[in-house]
């Protein structure tokens, strides 16, 4: 692992503007080309901390994205860098088709028409959506239209990739796609869920968060074992145990 | 769910379809005008434009029987507008027939107007029927776009295009919710309920609204959408675009 430290959270607390606390004191860090899961039940601030890397939301504490504090004056360059995926791909598609959305990101960025055409090509053939340029969002499959949120950033070429629940609402077999595509993206990824196999397939680390509160920081070997960590969190440990021994990632010998 | 789609039959394959929607906006705009301002006994005038608006949805593949039916759709309303132009006393001097029924008088020219009014909203109708059946929503926007139509306006535009889709899809949600509960309740009951579904539309719609803009945000929106790229006007765009100066002459010559 190199020590390129992308993502830098110190003291990070935010509340809700009827003052309820969503996240309290969070420190984190993310290297390089890491995956990372954000573990945790409903409400345990997992999406909150996750709008927090673009500047979507503004907590007290610092944030630091590739060396630049995430500040007003930087969000234009941040997000840029932070490519972040929204849970329900009803947000994130916003345009008449599928290319246009893919080309909203790099068009923003004022890249010219050609380069603009050749990210959307490549963001839609690394999602396998070739061809889908002119259909419009509500004729696809949830599947599909999740992986069209996923090339509305790729597109952007961003250095870090931030997925909010980026299998849910899917099948199995919709979601062993998802997860596939997900494995061929090179770029630092930070992905919110709260289905063990995604972290387990996707990362190599993972954060704990409950209540707010950051409670474990470890690799998902680790916490593949650990049953009491495990029902705390109400994840099936015997599952967990199951996907240990079965995923060869967890067999070599430095893990 | 399955929609009523607004561009029914616009992915057909036939050469109007592949023409640029800037020229197909022109020359159908330039029927309803045309249409328009002619006077309503040009009856020469009329059937030329009905005969070429036939002849182009024949070259467009689309069945006639659809597109008539369609233009039924509009028999109420002209209905209701048009009803009482006959009985206006004012035109009794025109030479009124005396109908006998209760002093109702039917005139001549109230007649006119009648057929004016009819002939007219049909050829206008049809004119955008065919529009609408020849090119996609979203080329229709980028169309009106490009010809200079404000910004503001297409966007709000495609944005209530690819948003009407899911808000009638939550209405629909609902409405089943709402039956699987409600077992023959009174009328009176079922208004209040309405009344709760729709503020609940509302709502939800608003909130949405916030999170697409978050994601606009997000991929580096900063106030101006950013300008669409593609279209080509070829050789078969400046012979269909002919079609207008061509209506043009013949309405200064048979008008």
């Amino acid at each position: 692992m190199t020590s390129n430290k992308v993502v830098e959270i110190d003291h990070l607390s935010y509340q809700y503007p009827d003052g309820t606390p969503a996240l309290i004191d969070i420190d984190l860090e993310v290297y390089q080309q890491e995956s990372i899961a954000i573990l945790g039940p409903n409400g345990a601030g997992k999406s909150t901390l996750l709008y927090h890397l673009n500047g979507t939301l503004m907590g007290a504490g610092t944030v630091m994205i590739l060396g630049i504090p995430v500040e007003k004056k930087n969000l234009k360059e941040i997000r840029r860098r932070v490519g972040l995926v929204f849970q329900s791909p009803e947000d994130q598609l916003f345009c008449p088709t599928v290319f246009d959305d893919v080309a909203f990101g790099p068009l923003n960025m004022e890249l010219d028409e050609d380069k603009v055409r050749q990210r959307v090509e490549k963001a839609l053939e690394m999602m396998g959506l070739k061809g889908f340029e002119g259909r419009s969002a509500h004729h696809l499959s949830e599947g599909e239209k999740k992986r069209v949120a996923l090339a509305t950033v790729l597109s952007m070429d961003s250095e870090i990739l931030a997925l909010d629940e980026p299998t849910d609402n899917l099948d199995p077999a919709g979601s062993r796609m998802l997860i596939g595509r997900i494995q061929s993206i090179p770029q630092t990824k930070i992905i919110v869920t709260h289905h063990l196999p995604v972290a387990v397939d996707l990362c190599e680390r993972a954060i704990l968060l409950y209540g707010g509160r950051k409670i474990e920081d470890l690799p998902v070997g680790e916490l593949l074992k650990d049953r009491a960590l495990l029902e705390r969190f109400g994840f099936d440990a015997d599952y967990a145990q199951w996907m240990y021994e079965r995923n060869v990632k967890f067999q070599s010998p430095s893990s | 769910m399955k929609h009523a789609f607004l561009d029914h039959h616009s992915q057909t394959e036939s050469p109007i379809h592949h023409l640029d929607a800037r020229a197909k906006i022109i020359v159908f705009f330039t029927f309803i005008l045309i249409g328009v301002s002619s006077p309503p006994t040009a009856f020469l005038l009329f059937s030329l434009l009905a005969m070429a608006l036939i002849g182009i949805a024949f070259l467009a593949r689309l069945p006639l029987g659809h597109l008539l039916k369609k233009v039924l759709v509009i028999l109420p309303f002209l209905f209701m507008v048009t009803i009482s132009i006959p009985f206006m006393k004012k035109d009794a001097l025109g030479g009124g027939y005396n109908l006998g029924l209760g002093g109702l008088s039917i005139s001549q020219s109230g007649f006119w107007i009648l057929w004016n009014v009819v002939i007219k909203s049909c050829l206008g109708v049809f004119s955008i029927i065919l529009l609408s059946s020849t090119t996609s929503f979203p080329q229709l926007i980028r169309g009106m776009e490009k010809l200079g139509s404000p910004k503001i306006f297409t966007m709000l535009t495609s944005f209530m295009y690819r948003y009407s889709f899911i808000l009638i899809d939550e209405m629909y949600r609902m409405r089943r919710a709402r039956d699987s509960r409600c077992f023959g309740r009174r009328w009176f009951w079922q208004t209040q309920v309405i009344g709760h579904m729709i503020g609940t539309l509302f709502l939800r719609s608003f909130f949405r609204g916030e999170r697409v803009y978050l994601a606009m945000l997000s991929r580096g929106y900063h106030g101006t959408m950013p300008e669409t790229t593609g279209g080509r006007f070829g050789f078969g765009e400046v012979l269909f675009l002919f079609l207008s100066p061509l209506l043009l002459f013949l309405r200064i010559y048979l008008g």
